[in-house]
């Protein structure tokens, strides 16, 4: 995800500070984007009262040891990018921010009762599309729409999937706008990933503001990795009470690959790659010394693409042939399943309130960003008339790529754009520039530290098995450098605990 | 545990085992350079080059120093000691989850110290280089036995770190009984008792020799000791009692008490160890003896892959 900042936004209004007054806030300005700590009057909100207190209380020589501590316990724990090459060994850690985004009870039970609808309705959409089809014979759906994207899998059609259940693991991505309202952004339904720096950066944190975390009464997270075994459990084959679970990873050369192992590790489970697993008679074994070993589940951290030499992309050599036909055959579930990048496609994002109302007879509670389809002719005239304003994105990519920032783009680019959308308006989406929201971060340097804003997104982890389960949290993205949007750690983004209130 | 795991593990240990052999084999006949002998610098290189198994691409061309920094520096040539610590390396790097920490941390720091010999404190000359590289080489060994749990990846460790070693020390056996053993006293003079301590340093067995023997030489008990030594370290009965204690423990924890040949054949080769006197060893076509055993410990190498790495799944699946 990538979002920058408009240009066409009001400058900083000058003289609106917080009404609070100490030197490590000197460097604290409102703009008009909602802030997490002050309202509009530059008044500290309640949640953050004992937090703002506790950072300003602190010598900043007290601040800078537990800095390093932290730091330390990152390292120590391995929490860290490594880099091939020649600087190998010198570990970098995950950049985070010491100052916890605190999220009130009331905001989170709407979060989490928009997300379980959400959810539920996009895996009704799933189940339906690669079914019976009833949505689009209804007409709430275009098919053309579904038939053309990219991650449409016809091979998944009339398959029956344990549970009904498509998207075991979700990370869904959340902004919260002016008024203080939380959007999504973005469905990630294939491979989300970033779970393992939510939980190793709470453990972190609680070491280091031990009293203050107690004071809040932040409800926990450490059960995740349980919750999600038994979501893999419950969605095991039939027939196979104790099924053996696995988790399949594209290897050391994946960027995740800490969060991988991570998981098995904390799961107990197999770390597998591609080439330890055969198939015989469409029944998925892994090579172990002791023989060839049955495996029931697969946690897949691999893409659909990627998965299986035989029925997608014959050149992957981190798949295992034959597996879709072991997966067609009942033998083993995969979670997430085939095809589900359907229901996260930018264009498909447009219909998700109509999908909402269609199964579930409900109006979303969490609201999606303004979207203009390109397959429409009067949004289509409407964005290329206001390219300059807009975010175009392509609808297959993620990550950032394919995007085009209309306030920062040259004429080139934005002549290039609507050649582009004119040649194949189903691959792109335009939305406004979103100016979301800030948090207060810890910056400056040690001698002077300095608490200021920073924009921040949210991605909480929903999983789905016999119920739907999302641990009280989730992944705090923020832009750390002054003014930038961009959430991306591989951009200078980093992370924040996310801390959420029992009351 | 996982085949591909096991595999790792195994062969992470063999190029470790192999970086250390090639070390002391290479400083120990530098040392042998500077003493006035009768041994011709060829004859000692070729030496040298036929113990590591004649590496492809790789001549005595007259000038030995060149040789031991292509032997030590050049990680194109697969033989070189940065080539083994960086392919142990890249193995761990496949199953860096199940190292300790400590384990990680070392290997990585001897591969830098191997492909970045000119950082400070690595010193330039090979003389202090190659016994700093060893210092290294033991200290990942102890920091191993002492943070790795010793379960079934430990003892894989432990299988190819003594299959290697056998293998070694049966080839330097072999090199070295061709040239001085057969040859009579007056031939050799004292040539032959030189060439004696340089074959006893390169499998570290100088003073645990004369601890059994006094420093009386003689190729007999060279022999004896390199070859069926139970308590020493280095020598090929204690290395195949290792490796067949680790099959036995590795037999038992992978629940496949089926591995017929193999024990078969491991546990031949044990016995006859342990049996064996030297006596009717030097009776019979020495030589050919030593061969044999060679020839066990690539047969074993073969059954463990056989067993536990590259099985058929049809095997696996009838049995």
């Amino acid at each position: 995800m990538q979002l920058r900042n408009s240009e066409s936004r009001p400058q900083l209004q000058s003289g609106r500070r917080p009404q609070l007054d100490h030197p490590v806030l000197d460097e604290y300005f409102l703009d008009h984007a909602f802030d997490e700590m002050f309202d509009e009057q530059g008044i500290v909100r309640p949640h953050y009262a004992s937090l703002i207190n506790t950072f300003t209380k602190l010598p900043k020589e007290e601040l800078q040891r537990r800095k390093q501590s932290a730091d330390l316990s990152f390292l120590m724990q391995g929490i860290t990018f490594t880099v091939y090459g020649r600087d190998e060994g010198t570990e970098r850690i995950f950049p985070y921010d010491l100052l916890p985004r605190i999220v009130t009870a009331k905001e989170w039970e709407r979060i989490e009762k928009g997300l379980t609808q959400r959810i539920t309705a996009l895996n009704a959409f799933l189940r339906d599309v690669y079914t019976d089809g009833k949505i689009l014979a209804d007409g709430f759906v275009p098919r053309e729409i579904v038939y053309s994207c990219r991650h449409f899998r016809r091979e998944m059609r009339g398959l029956q999937v344990p549970r009904n259940v498509y998207i075991a693991v979700t990370g869904t991505d959340l902004l919260r706008l002016n008024n203080g309202e939380f959007v999504v952004l973005e469905d990630n339904l294939r491979v989300p990933s970033g779970v393992s720096y939510m939980l190793t950066s709470r453990r972190v944190m609680k070491r280091i503001f031990p009293q203050l975390f107690g004071d809040y009464g932040v409800r926990p997270i450490e059960h995740y990795t349980r919750v999600l075994l038994s979501t893999l459990r419950s969605l095991a084959p039939e027939g196979r009470p104790e099924p053996s679970i696995v988790l399949l990873t594209p290897g050391i050369y994946n960027s995740a690959y800490f969060e991988h192992t991570y998981l098995a590790r904390q799961m107990g489970i197999e770390l597998v790659e591609g080439r330890d697993l055969v198939i015989h008679d469409n029944v998925v074994y892994m090579r172990t010394t002791a023989g060839l070993k049955r495996v029931d589940v697969i946690y897949r951290r691999v893409d659909d693409d990627f998965i299986d030499p035989l029925s997608f992309r014959s050149d992957s050599m981190l798949g295992v042939a034959g597996l879709f036909n072991a997966y067609r055959a009942g033998n083993v579930t995969l979670a997430n399943a085939f095809g589900t990048g359907l229901a996260d496609d930018k264009a498909l994002y447009a219909y998700v309130p109509s999908i909402i109302r269609y199964y579930l007879g409900e109006e979303p509670l969490l609201n999606n960003v303004e979207t203009y389809l390109m397959t429409d002719p009067a949004q289509r005239q409407h964005t290329i008339e206001n390219l300059d304003k807009l975010v175009v994105k392509a609808v297959g990519e993620s990550g950032g790529y394919g995007m085009l920032i209309g306030p920062q783009s040259t004429q080139a680019e934005r002549d290039e754009f609507r050649l582009c959308i004119e040649a194949n308006p189903r691959n792109y989406i335009a939305q406004p520039t979103l100016d979301f929201s800030r948090a207060p971060c810890l910056m400056g340097s040690p001698e002077a530290p300095l608490i200021e804003p920073r924009h921040v997104d949210l991605r909480p982890y929903i999983l789905y098995g016999d119920k739907v389960t999302i641990v009280p949290g989730g992944l705090t993205r923020v832009a750390l450098p002054k003014g930038s949007l961009v959430v991306n750690s591989s951009q200078g983004g980093g992370s924040k605990d996310t801390w959420v209130l029992n009351e | 545990m996982l085949s591909r795991v096991a595999d790792s593990l195994y062969w992470m240990s063999r190029y470790l085992e192999r970086a250390e052999h090639t070390v002391r084999l290479l400083d120990v006949n530098m040392g042998l350079m500077l003493d006035r002998s009768g041994t011709s610098a060829e004859g000692r290189w070729l030496r040298v080059l036929e113990a590591l198994g004649n590496p492809p691409d790789l001549e005595w061309e007259g000038d030995h120093i060149q040789l031991v920094r292509t032997l030590t520096f050049d990680d194109e040539h697969p033989a070189s000691i940065t080539a083994c610590i960086m392919s142990a390396r890249e193995n761990a790097r496949q199953v860096r989850d199940e190292l300790s920490t400590e384990q990680w941390q070392r290997l990585n720091r001897l591969y830098h110290q191997v492909t970045e010999p000119n950082m400070p404190g690595n010193g330039n000359q090979l003389e202090e280089f190659l016994p700093s590289v060893l210092d290294g080489l033991h200290l990942f060994q102890g920091i191993t036995d002492t943070t790795m749990t010793h379960g079934e990846g430990w003892q894989f460790i432990q299988m190819g770190r003594s299959l290697e070693r056998a293998f070694a020390t049966v080839k330097l056996l072999d090199i070295y009984y061709h040239d001085f053993f057969t040859v009579s006293e007056e031939a050799g003079g004292n040539n032959r008792y030189l060439e004696w301590i340089g074959l006893l340093r390169c499998c570290t067995a100088f003073e645990a020799y004369c601890r059994v023997y006094t420093a009386d030489l003689s190729h007999e008990w060279i022999l004896e000791f390199l070859l069926l030594n139970s308590d020493f370290p280095h020598s090929v009965r204690y290395c195949i009692d290792g490796l067949r204690q680790a099959l036995l423990s590795v037999r038992q924890s992978s629940g496949r008490l089926a591995a017929d040949e193999l024990s078969r054949v491991a546990g031949r080769l044990q016995s006859s160890l342990n049996f064996a006197e030297i006596r009717e060893v030097l009776e019979q076509d020495t030589a050919a003896y030593l061969r044999g055993i060679l020839r066990q410990c690539n047969q074993i190498h073969d059954l463990i892959y056989g067993y536990y790495i590259h099985y058929s799944v049809h095997a696996a699946l009838s049995a």
